[in-house]
């Protein structure tokens, strides 16, 4: 499968920005994911012959980092820390109403490809410990109960775009740090919304 | 005295402090205007060695000495890490989502001293947000004129490329950083050579972290005497420091350094949550040695923290009250390690997973007697005396930094390790 004309002129364009087309292999792998909502042995060949690197080194490259997720994921990738902070305030009893609410192990993806749940390693949350991320999407202050109306509404709803800020006025509490101004976009896919990148969507 | 340098435009307009408008309603770019028609690089290199600014990322070495040492051959780079993921911390995203412009400013004063003309944001994948802001103010900055070809009519060019991680905490380890900048796997590199002689694309390479180089425009500004003279010796200027666990008030603080952790724990951050009693804290993120209350009168330095067996690195402080089951915070922290461990070197990846396990068994009441000199043992071979500061048989300190949770039970809460093994698991664990 060769990629959509928009992605191609994207994957141009990050090109562009480095000095050497390797440097390109990180930012064209999420390009990949967004292209096939996950990573594919096609993405990583494509990968590949953008930057001039053999698959097998775009493979390396790619399983070195969390991110970079096999397809078939879900639309939702679900990560809840349990690194010191969140964990002295109750990030692993969110992490396992989150997982009893979608009746899912952490690591495990659903039958219906909606929602994969994940023990997180710290998200730099840590003042508005538990935190929750959606898609890369930040929530602070998640108590249990909110962590589990959280994924109801991710299951019922599926929303096509998820946004810190809407997330936050739901299901959110204590934050970090006041977050300033609102945002209009988010992620429409389990891979970090950035605009150079063509992931960022408008929230609806 | 000035107390605040970063966060002034932040807490007056929180509305828009991340927009050009205000930036520049605010004296932004003003001081790069006039560095750049009145200045020559060598004098802003001179006001930030004057300075005796100290890294903001976790390891503190004075940022003009580091920048002293960028071998004259181009190109050059200058790579700001915001690869912020020490357990704990969360000052970097502040500063990237609440004042993008001011690291800008910072970055093109600093590329123009170090006669830079491509700079890299590498932001931690998952600060998706903090990025799109980033991008964002890059993209003003470019249409204002400030950057790209000829900035402001100075013959001065510089380009910024944000770029996003992976989701790889070891990334945070310069050379890690510029192995992953390049495509590669984020394992760190050894050293020498150093990246200000050999770094991105093996050309000299300056790597400073994101509120290191936010502070730089205050700095050209005001003069690096100004900066010099806040703050005790050894380590001047504000610092943002990030508060979490069982504190009233989390949060981020900017705050002249010197203070003591009681006034730190207590003024600041509000004292312990629900009138409990304070157990313990972690005095500059999850690498730290853990500090006992009988330090809490001693003031919040590099030096005075080092000299007491701990580190600021990172500037997160993370509390735990009276309540807290320390093996299973140590477990935590040792499980974060391990998970990040970039497998490289064996007593780290082999160390930090046997650590975990013998520590989970301990948590879920299965723990033996041997485990006690076992953990230690294993702790040994990782980092040979257990001393501070840490001697290290891998390429980075990341595997030393795992030893730091299992010293810290082990010196202060021995009995309660003890106690466990022998009784099993607490209930409710």
């Amino acid at each position: 499968m060769t990629w959509s004309q928009e992605t191609l002129s994207r994957a141009e364009e990050i090109l562009g920005r480095y000095p050497e087309r390797r440097s390109a292999v990180m930012p064209l792998l999420y390009l990949a994911m967004r292209e096939e909502g996950g990573l594919t042995l096609d993405g990583m060949r494509q990968v590949a012959e953008h930057t001039g690197l053999t698959p097998v080194q775009v493979e390396s490259v790619a399983s070195f980092y969390t991110m970079y997720k096999d397809a078939g994921v879900g639309k939702y990738v679900v990560s809840v820390c349990t690194s010191i902070s969140c964990h002295l305030l109750g990030g692993d009893d969110v992490l396992a109403a989150i997982a009893d609410e979608a009746d899912l192990a952490p690591g495990e993806i659903d039958g219906d490809g909606v929602l994969f749940v994940e023990k997180a390693e710290c998200i730099g949350a840590c003042g508005g410990a538990p935190a929750v991320q959606v898609n890369y999407e930040l929530v602070e202050g998640v108590e249990p109960d909110a962590g589990r109306r959280l994924c109801r509404w991710l299951i019922d709803d599926q929303p096509s775009v998820v946004g810190s800020d809407a997330m936050q006025a739901k299901f959110g509490g204590q934050r970090s740090f006041e977050w300033g101004p609102g945002e209009s976009e988010g992620a429409a896919g389990p891979v970090p919304a950035f605009g150079p990148y063509g992931t960022a969507e408008s929230v609806s | 005295m000035t107390d605040r340098i970063l966060t002034t435009r932040m807490e007056a307009h929180p509305e828009d402090s991340n927009t050009i408008e205000r930036f520049e309603a605010t004296e932004g770019y003003g001081t790069l205007r006039k560095a750049l028609s009145e200045m020559t690089p060598d004098q802003i290199l001179e006001e930030v060695k004057a300075a005796n600014l100290r890294g903001r990322g976790g390891a503190g070495f004075p940022a003009g000495v580091k920048w002293g040492f960028l071998a004259p051959v181009a190109p050059r780079y200058l790579v700001i890490n915001g690869d912020e993921s020490e357990p704990g911390t969360f000052k970097d995203r502040q500063l990237l989502e609440r004042d993008p412009h001011q690291l800008i400013e910072g970055i093109i004063l600093s590329s123009f001293a170090l006669g830079v003309n491509q700079a890299f944001i590498y932001i931690r994948g998952e600060y998706a947000r903090p990025a799109r802001r980033v991008q964002h103010a890059v993209d003003e900055a470019y249409a204002a004129g400030y950057l790209g070809d000829d900035i402001l009519g100075s013959g001065f060019s510089l380009d910024i490329t944000v770029h996003l991680g992976g989701g790889a905490y070891i990334c945070g380890e310069e050379t890690a950083l510029l192995n992953s900048l390049e495509g590669r796997r984020g394992e760190p590199r050894l050293k020498p050579p150093f990246p200000a002689v050999e770094g991105l694309y093996a050309k000299p390479t300056i790597v400073n972290n994101v509120e290191t180089i936010s502070n730089i425009p205050w700095i050209v500004a005001n003069g690096g005497a100004a900066y010099d003279a806040i703050g005790p010796e050894g380590s001047r200027g504000t610092r943002l420091f990030s508060l979490s666990g069982h504190v009233e008030r989390p949060g981020n603080y900017e705050v002249v350094m010197g203070m003591s952790w009681r006034d730190m724990i207590y003024d600041i951050g509000g004292g312990i949550r629900d009138g409990k009693d304070l157990k313990c804290w972690i005095p500059g993120g999850a690498s730290a040695p853990w500090f006992l209350p009988e330090v809490l009168d001693e003031p919040v330095t590099l030096d005075d923290t080092g000299r007491l067996g701990s580190m600021l690195g990172s500037g997160a402080v993370i509390v735990m009250d009276e309540t807290t089951n320390v093996v299973a915070a140590a477990l935590s922290v040792v499980r974060f390690f391990s998970h990040e461990s970039c497998g490289q070197c064996t007593p780290c990846r082999e160390g930090t997973m046997w650590l975990q396990r013998i520590l989970e068994r301990i948590v879920s009441g299965n723990g033996r007697p041997a485990d006690l000199d076992l953990l230690l043992d294993i702790c040994d071979n990782i980092s040979p005396g257990l001393r501070w500061p840490p001697a290290q048989t891998t390429i980075c300190p990341l595997g030393p930094s795992a030893v730091s949770p299992i010293t810290s039970i082990m010196t202060h809460f021995r009995p309660e390790v003890e106690a466990m093994i022998r009784q099993g698991a607490p209930a409710g664990v």
